[in-house]
């Protein structure tokens, strides 16, 4: 017999989806406290997508008034930099919330009470979408404000954008969490950059036929490269190419099952190695 | 006949081995622990404590051996008794952002403690931290830390408590309060505690039985009194000098005279 089964009036009971639901709220908690209820805190979430979207939208501000191409695609920089800062600032909040755990020195804590990998992973998945609305829903407002830009007026297509980023991100944020679990702090930069590495090849502000033939396929193996085809092609044809999405959330699904079984892996790796005990030092 | 059904031990540990590409941290140690039971591990840097304890946790996957709680192995099954363990070191912080009542409502959430804000204020009140509840954890003393570390050790009144060094680096004063809780915390809970600490004096007034290690291996597994009859000395402190000064060699000899 091992334990579970033994009654403990003072605890509830730890199986189910309701116990999954209360220790993944427990650590949601443990973030809005931190970040979410810091006033400058959520300044400087809000501080670099905006800094980044008044930029690219002065500039095709400028572009509007000296080029043809630019005043006929007009949103295209700003929605592109608004659809990049969502998959930026949702796999920094799924890494980051991570992170706090190891530079507080409480992952030893975490990982000693019964919360569960999966919850683990449910909790940086919820805190990185309540970081990311925090950050982006002031920024985008203030898009259309200054520059006209609307991204609810894309509709359903945004819905297909924002959920294959955000998917993405988490992809992306599992693999850096788990890379840090394995190797330790000396794996912290990859959580800054894995998504910046990603920028030049998912084609943000140009199509991938600008890229050489033969890393066009690579770029075509992200789903982030299909989301910014799809918005050139409603901005510039006003036409929705659902095909692209539907790749884009195979590729996704793909990935995700990929991220979640290596983070395993690499949490059991950490678990075999002994560097589980000695993250932060 | 019924086959009469042996009690799961709440510790036991089997032929638990534990190697780091050639060094090997822990080697084949065996043990069982009592419920209600307060044990020490003794040994120098490097003896294999903290290993054994992350591996009663589930942190650290034996290289071969077992280590169970509740009969439950702690590398592949340990979610079914980690709520019913909790454990308290000076090397692991809780978040310094957040005020007590935070983490410990946090822990309690974690926990799954019932009824958790009267179970915080009732800890609070029996660990003299009620006035700090309101502060950062990041803000207080070591002593208060340690305090609050411990709240958050009991919150859970857990069946299985494991310590590392609990009282380092606290001034006598507060030491000596901390091993009063525990003492209470013991006598009152009858949980197992499994205690690894380099202060003798603690070791001698809190556990009832001392597991000696030495390069991994146990080289000692008795009473602290039986301990320093064997070695022939006045204190635990002196025995656990002569092994670190002399070698484990020391043991042999006055076996052999006894």
């Amino acid at each position: 017999m091992t334990g579970e089964q033994q009654p403990r009036a003072l605890l509830y009971g730890q199986a189910g989806l309701w116990a999954s639901l209360r220790r993944i709220g427990a650590l949601v908690r443990r973030h809005w406290y931190v970040t979410l209820a810091s006033g400058p805190r959520v300044a400087e979430l809000i501080f670099w997508p905006l800094v980044s979207m008044l930029m690219w939208g002065f500039l095709q501000t400028y572009l509007a008034k000296t080029t043809s191409f630019a005043a006929h695609a007009a949103g295209l920089f700003v929605g592109g930099i608004l659809l990049w800062d969502i998959l930026v600032r949702s796999q920094l909040g799924f890494a980051v919330a991570f992170l706090e755990e190891i530079w507080s020195r409480n992952l030893g804590h975490l990982m000693m009470s019964p919360l569960r990998p999966l919850e683990l992973v449910a909790a940086l998945v919820s805190v990185s979408l309540l970081k990311l609305t925090v950050a982006m829903v002031p920024v985008a407002a203030l898009a259309y404000l200054f520059f006209g830009f609307n991204l609810l007026s894309l509709g359903l297509a945004f819905a297909a954008f924002f959920a294959n980023l955000v998917f993405f991100s988490w992809a992306l944020g599992l693999i850096s969490t788990g890379a840090v679990l394995r190797w330790g702090m000396g794996a912290e930069s990859v959580a800054w950059l894995i998504v910046f590495l990603l920028l030049p090849l998912s084609c943000v502000f140009y199509p991938v036929a600008t890229l050489p033939g033969w890393l066009q396929p690579v770029a075509l193996a992200l789903p982030s490269t299909h989301v910014f085809e799809g918005l050139r092609a409603l901005v510039m044809t006003q036409s929705f190419h659902s095909d692209d999405m539907l790749r884009a959330f195979m590729l996704n699904a793909l990935y995700t099952c990929v991220a979640y079984v290596l983070f395993r892996h690499l949490l059991d790796s950490a678990r075999r190695n002994g560097t589980l005990v000695q993250i932060g030092e | 006949m019924h086959r009469v059904e042996q009690p799961v031990p709440p510790v036991e540990v089997r032929s638990l081995t534990k190697t780091y590409g050639e060094v090997a941290a822990v080697c084949g140690i065996s043990f069982k622990l009592e419920p209600g039971s307060v044990t020490a591990l003794l040994g120098g840097n490097g003896a294999g404590k903290t290993t054994t304890i992350a591996m009663l946790m589930g942190l650290v996957i034996p290289t071969s051996g077992l280590a169970l709680v509740f009969g439950a192995d702690m590398a592949r099954e340990r979610h079914k008794v980690l709520h019913r363990m909790n454990f308290e070191s000076p090397y692991v912080d809780i978040p310094m952002r957040l005020t007590v009542r935070q983490n410990l409502e946090i822990f309690g959430r974690l926990y799954g403690v019932r009824d958790l804000k009267e179970r915080i204020e009732a800890m609070a009140k029996e660990l003299r931290i009620a006035e700090l509840l309101d502060r950062r954890y990041g803000k207080l003393s070591a002593g208060q830390k340690t305090r609050v570390s411990l709240a958050k050790a009991l919150l859970n009144e857990p069946e299985v408590l494991l310590l590392d060094e609990p009282t380092a680096s606290l001034d006598p004063d507060t030491a000596d309060w901390v091993r009063g809780r525990l003492e209470r915390f013991r006598d009152r809970s009858r949980a197992t505690i499994v205690l690894a600490s380099h202060n003798m004096a603690e070791v001698e007034r809190l556990a009832s039985r001392v597991i000696m290690l030495e390069r991994g291996r146990i080289l000692a597994d008795e009473t602290p009194a039986g301990l320093i009859r064997r070695y022939g000395r006045e204190t635990l402190e002196e025995v656990f000098l002569d092994i670190a000064r002399r070698g484990p060699e020391t043991l042999a000899p006055r076996e052999a005279a006894q």
